[in-house]
């Protein structure tokens, strides 16, 4: 019983030192194992495909719907929005660096000079502001189809998430990182409940994708939506799904959580955009 | 304007593969939009696929075939570097045609 | 199912609902209530709800529980509508709870 007890005080004094000492890397590499050794017939690189790399029978439907994908539609727009000039001229390759072109794995980053994290969808409406034009829903189709023509453009590039030496930087991880284990709404589930506990397995009739590249295949056209939908649509979807009033898109908790979420799958490619059901 | 329909038709000696995404709302009727109005149903009635002066696939379709429908089906029949001519028609009257050339 | 790694703990989970169906049951005794009992009790439900949304953690069936609340007395069913606020409160009460606790208890679930 002793001995018990003092396992157990000693776990309690380790997970407060885990807790208030992040170290990210450590992190990540604890992630990834956690669901390598899940799954160990999954090649790292295939968790980006989500449900597709835990069934079978979803796998070979969705290959199938590949050759021909549902997001084509969405992808084109993209491509065109992106293109079209501002009314002042200016474009969003003034913007970003590499003319916008394959960058989409460096999101999101920590600004060291706002103090805070700075996503894709974020980014973009900063330049559309910047420039005389008025800024897109975050859950709206312009801002799917305009995040699914950067991620197409960086297919295959491996997330690359950058973690200054900020405190402030580690604050936001830790952050993102806290927001993904917590539980909320009536249902009383973390977004680890699902991609963490259970993934592989059935919620009603969806496959569950597991946490580790949950991010690579975003912006994902749906079946369920009909459309293509971005990061900011699903997380405030899932938090009324639990029965949890969701926070403002883009709130600094859903940037923190995105900043989180996209360093503990670094290295593994970008698929985006995705098709999901 | 660009064409709705995206297709790939491929021939494999005795048989020819037909893959075609179409770009169109298929709106039921039934779902109605933020206001609570009911978005007024339009969807694609008949869907053609002809091949050599005959109908190698015909669909009548109603309202519950969803938003950018994809079809895939197989004909015996069909030779490279022959024409596939597809059309639609939907319950507004409207239609769009594509010729797509086997490969 | 394996478990290595991390632990879970489940004291939450079993609590949350606990809450509601007390107040539930409570309710059937409740005599005829006016317009002012309905007042205090919307007044107080949504006041906790608002330090939930400090705390960012609403739920959606607090919400809907309180709309409940208010087209009960809009059409003078103030027995409902006070049951209702009641109940809005005794969630808002539960989802305050929720996020205090989870402030520690997160870590339980965390892949170490």
């Amino acid at each position: 019983m002793a001995s018990a007890a003092l396992a157990l005080a000693l776990t309690a004094i380790s997970s407060t030192l885990a807790a208030d000492t992040p170290d990210p890397v450590a992190d990540a590499k604890a992630f990834r194992n956690y669901f390598v050794t899940k799954f160990p017939n999954v090649k790292p690189e295939d968790f980006v495909n989500g449900p597709y790399a835990l069934n079978e029978d979803m796998r070979r439907q969705w290959e199938e719907k590949e050759q021909f994908p549902p997001y084509e539609f969405s992808l084109e727009m993209g491509k065109e929005m992106f293109a079209k000039p501002f009314r002042n001229g200016k474009s969003y390759a003034d913007c970003f660096p590499d003319q916008g072109i394959g960058i989409r794995q460096n999101y999101p980053y920590f600004d060291a000079k706002e103090g805070k994290v700075i996503t894709l969808e974020l980014a973009l409406n900063r330049c559309r502001e910047a420039n005389g034009e008025p800024p897109f829903s975050y859950v709206g189709d312009d801002m799917a189809a305009l995040t699914a023509y950067m991620a197409f453009t960086s297919r295959g590039k491996p997330f690359d998430i950058k973690i200054p030496d900020d405190p402030r930087a580690l604050e936001a991880y830790q952050n993102g990182k806290r927001y993904f284990y917590t539980r909320r709404g009536q249902l009383n589930f973390s977004c680890a409940t699902c991609h963490v506990q259970n993934p592989g397995e059935r919620m009603r009739a969806e496959i569950l994708a597991p946490a580790l590249g949950i991010l690579n295949a975003m912006p994902i056209y749906r079946s369920e939506w009909g459309g293509m939908g971005t990061i900011s649509r699903r997380l405030t979807t899932c938090n009324s799904q639990i029965r949890g009033v969701p926070l403002e898109p883009q709130a600094d908790e859903y940037r923190d959580l995105e900043y989180y979420l996209s360093y503990v799958s670094n290295g593994l490619p970008i698929s985006g955009p995705g098709s999901r059901p | 304007m660009a064409s709705t329909i995206r297709v790939r038709a491929i021939s494999s000696g005795e048989t020819t593969e037909v893959q075609v995404l179409i770009q169109h709302p298929m709106d039921s009727g039934f779902v109605r939009d933020a206001k609570g109005e009911i978005i007024p149903p339009h969807f694609i009635q008949q869907l053609t696929f002809e091949y050599d002066g005959r109908n190698v696939f015909v669909a009548d379709w109603g309202a519950a075939v969803s938003k950018d429908p994809y079809v895939k089906f197989s004909f015996k029949g069909g030779n490279k570097g022959d024409d596939l001519k597809i059309s639609w028609v939907d319950n507004k009257g409207e239609t769009d045609t594509t010729t797509a050339k086997i490969q | 199912m394996n478990m290595t790694g991390f632990k879970t703990t489940m004291r939450l989970s079993i609590l949350a609902p606990t809450f509601v169906l007390v107040i539930a049951a409570t309710t059937s005794v409740l005599a005829a209530s006016s317009e002012a009992d309905f007042k205090t009790a919307y007044a107080a439900a949504e006041a906790t709800n608002k330090e939930a949304g400090r705390l960012r953690n609403q739920w959606t069936v607090t919400a809907e529980a309180l709309a409940d609340a208010r087209k009960a007395a809009d059409k003078s069913d103030f027995d409902r509508a006070v049951a209702s606020a009641k109940e809005a409160e005794a969630l808002a009460k539960a989802s305050i709870f929720q996020a205090t606790s989870e402030k520690e208890a997160w870590k339980n679930l965390e892949i170490r």
